[in-house]
């Protein structure tokens, strides 16, 4: 029983998640067809070892090229990476204080600040960024404010700009920034911080020498939990970023849906893929070494 | 509160009427305490008593809710831990994980050039016998190994004064008696003054010049181990510092030849001190000489053994008395010690038994 119990696991991964990858793997090295399912090869079972060689020969990477060659997807791509990345680094600016400030509180209302940094959750993540078109939009809550308040003239464009974007990433993905941040900082010894101002270090020199250092396995998870969907992200961009924002979720949803055209879409579904592979082996050599200097 | 004390003999470190409050709780209440240079001083006391709070009020992690802490001249009250020329050992330690011992020692080390701070630390690393110890992590140490780096790490910036909580609690019981002798001769060497929290008597009698025995958050009695083991101030200093028979009466007048008298229910006894109204005596184990006839003076007192604990170089016996209360007594071991059943007379110098007052 001991014996078998990790091939769960890792039957659950090959047919939810490798499978799949290999299945759009497949179909991204296709060709469009207006046929069901829509595009070519398919393999034909029938035949054989020729009908593995003909199908083997149909794939190309057509798709890919296109891709590199169109300034469409690469804009996508780099505006996808570029507002993910961003929003990360606010997400690190605004979750550190938040996690530093959780994890000294007294130690009994630490699990009631737990909770209602999840509380959101239990609202659907669509009706939330919904809630945040009633805010940005230019007759909304925040313009309102701003001007019954004499700050501003005239309603902001905020609503379908990347800024909207920005604030609505931010939003929804704050608590996965805090937790783990959380997780790491509860955990650590205050006697530490204690000795560093003992040793002469100011409130600067201790968080910069040994808070942060200790923090940053909980940062550097925060970092990924929020990078790697934010990429692929496509509700927030959808519904807050208007048709200015190009990111590779709403390319990859019109390719598939709008053009019919899968082998296409697949292939932009593998640049995600590939896109986030990146950061995930930087956090593996990240954790190697800490292993490694933990040693 | 302090304004209207009177200034004391100067000191390097001194706490005048120090107070701290958590809610209704006070963990230190109108302490005062004053360290020499170059002195060896332990706090002493159960968990509880105040005296890590007391250690901590000095560094600076806590703030006073009354009383000033000065050094030298300086009234340091106010100022914040970095700002304060003392340094502390964690208990835990609390070694950098993620930094090399030789950058745990330099943490400190500010302002200095490079190759001034490493020969600071090579120096250091000498001083606590880690030599090529530098580029190791803390965490592949062993437990005294990272207490002497702890310690290494609290010297390097030369404090005036050194504040140790439990520096030896960690290390089991054979390290700890090695590493005694080191701290002490250590501190003699540099002439730092040390002020060590402890829960033990035994460290604090083989370590201290002077022992503070914290009681409640406050300071019961501070002496040299000698006179708070011959003239505790209270039934607390005397039951803490070591095995103690109490013996409780009432002072009718005092001998002008300097003993005292107490009228108990085992009938007078003598005693140096003094009491009014009701006393104690406080008479250790081995002051009390064991026969099996009663002496010429009558002095002695008849007692029955209840029970007798081999010890190796001391028996340990429990003495049932006239009035049915249990004496503790130390007798060397020898072959006519006494067995369970017989009868004993009891007898002490009474300039070596001491009377105290009843209450506090």
């Amino acid at each position: 029983m001991k014996r078998w119990l990790p091939v769960l696991p890792a039957l659950w991964l090959a047919a939810f998640v490798l499978l799949p990858v290999i299945l759009t793997l497949k179909i991204s090295l296709s060709t469009p067809a207006t046929a069901q399912p829509p595009y070519l090869p398919v393999l034909d079972w029938s035949a054989g070892f020729e009908g593995w060689g003909s199908f083997l020969e149909a794939l190309d990477f057509a798709n890919f090229e296109t891709l590199a060659g169109d300034a469409l997807y690469r804009d996508a791509a780099l505006s996808s990476v570029t507002l993910a990345a961003v929003a990360t680094a606010i997400l690190a600016l605004i979750g550190t204080p938040i996690a530093h400030a959780m994890a000294r509180a007294p130690e009994r209302r630490q699990p009631l600040l737990v909770a209602l940094l999840i509380v959101p959750f239990w609202t659907s993540f669509l009706i939330r960024i919904y809630a945040w078109i009633a805010i940005l939009k230019p007759e909304g809550l925040l313009n309102a404010g701003l001007m019954r308040l004499g700050l501003i003239a005239q309603p902001l464009e905020i609503l379908n700009t990347q800024g909207a974007v920005l604030i609505g990433l931010t939003y929804a993905y704050l608590p996965f920034m805090v937790l783990p941040l959380y997780a790491v900082l509860a955990k650590r010894d205050p006697r530490l911080a204690e000795a560093a101002a003992d040793l002469g270090a100011g409130p600067a020199r201790v968080f910069w020498t040994v808070t942060l250092p200790l923090a940053r396995p909980g940062l550097v998870a925060g970092a990924l939990l929020c990078f790697v969907p934010m990429v692929g992200e496509f509700i927030i961009p959808d519904l807050l970023g208007g048709s200015d924002t190009l990111m590779l979720g709403r390319v990859l949803w019109s390719e598939f849906f709008s053009n019919r055209d899968w082998p296409l879409a697949s292939a932009v579904a593998i640049l995600v893929l590939v896109l986030v592979v990146g950061p995930l082996i930087l956090f593996r050599e990240d954790g190697a070494t800490a292993r490694e200097a933990g040693r | 509160m302090a304004s209207t004390r009177a200034p004391g003999p100067a000191g390097l470190l001194t706490c005048a009427g120090l107070g701290k409050r958590f809610g209704a709780h006070a963990a230190v209440a109108d302490l005062d305490l004053t360290l020499q240079p170059g002195e060896f001083v332990c706090l002493l006391g159960p968990s509880g008593c105040g005296k890590s709070t007391l250690l901590r009020l000095i560094a600076g992690f806590e703030t006073p809710t009354s009383g000033t802490i000065r050094l030298g001249d300086t009234d340091i009250t106010a100022d914040p831990p970095h700002r304060r020329p003392v340094n502390m050992m964690f208990q835990s330690y609390a070694l950098f994980p993620h930094m090399s011992v030789a950058a745990n020692i330099a943490y400190g080390l500010t302002g200095l050039a490079r190759a001034a701070r490493q020969a600071r630390v090579d120096e250091l690393l000498r001083l606590v016998r880690l030599d090529g110890f530098g580029p190791r992590r803390p965490d592949t140490l062993s437990g005294g190994q990272r207490q002497r780096v702890a310690l290494a790490r609290a010297l390097a910036r030369a404090p005036k004064v050194l504040l140790l909580d439990e520096p030896l609690g960690a290390l089991d019981r054979a390290l700890r008696e090695e590493t005694q002798g080191e701290l002490r001769a250590l501190q003699r060497r540099l002439g730092t003054s040390f002020l060590v929290v402890t829960h033990d008597p035994g460290e604090a009698l083989a370590l201290a010049d002077r022992i503070g025995v914290m009681e409640g958050g406050r300071l019961a009695q501070i002496g040299d181990g000698a006179s708070l083991y011959e003239r505790p101030a209270n039934r607390f200093v005397a039951g803490l510092l070591g095995d103690v028979n109490l013996i409780p009466g009432r002072v009718p007048d005092r001998d002008p030849g300097g003993l005292s008298t107490l009228d108990t229910a085992l009938g007078p006894m003598r005693a140096r001190g003094a009491a009014d109204g009701e006393g104690v005596i406080a008479l250790r184990p081995e002051r009390i000489a064991l026969a099996r006839t009663p002496s010429g003076d009558g002095r002695a007192l008849p007692g029955q053994v209840v029970e007798t604990t081999y010890l190796g170089d001391r028996i340990r016996l429990r003495v049932r008395m006239a009035d049915g209360s249990l004496w503790r007594v130390s007798a060397p071991t020898g072959a006519d010690a006494p067995g369970v059943g017989e009868t004993v007379h009891l007898s002490y110098p009474p300039e070596r038994a001491w009377l105290m007052p009843a209450a506090g």
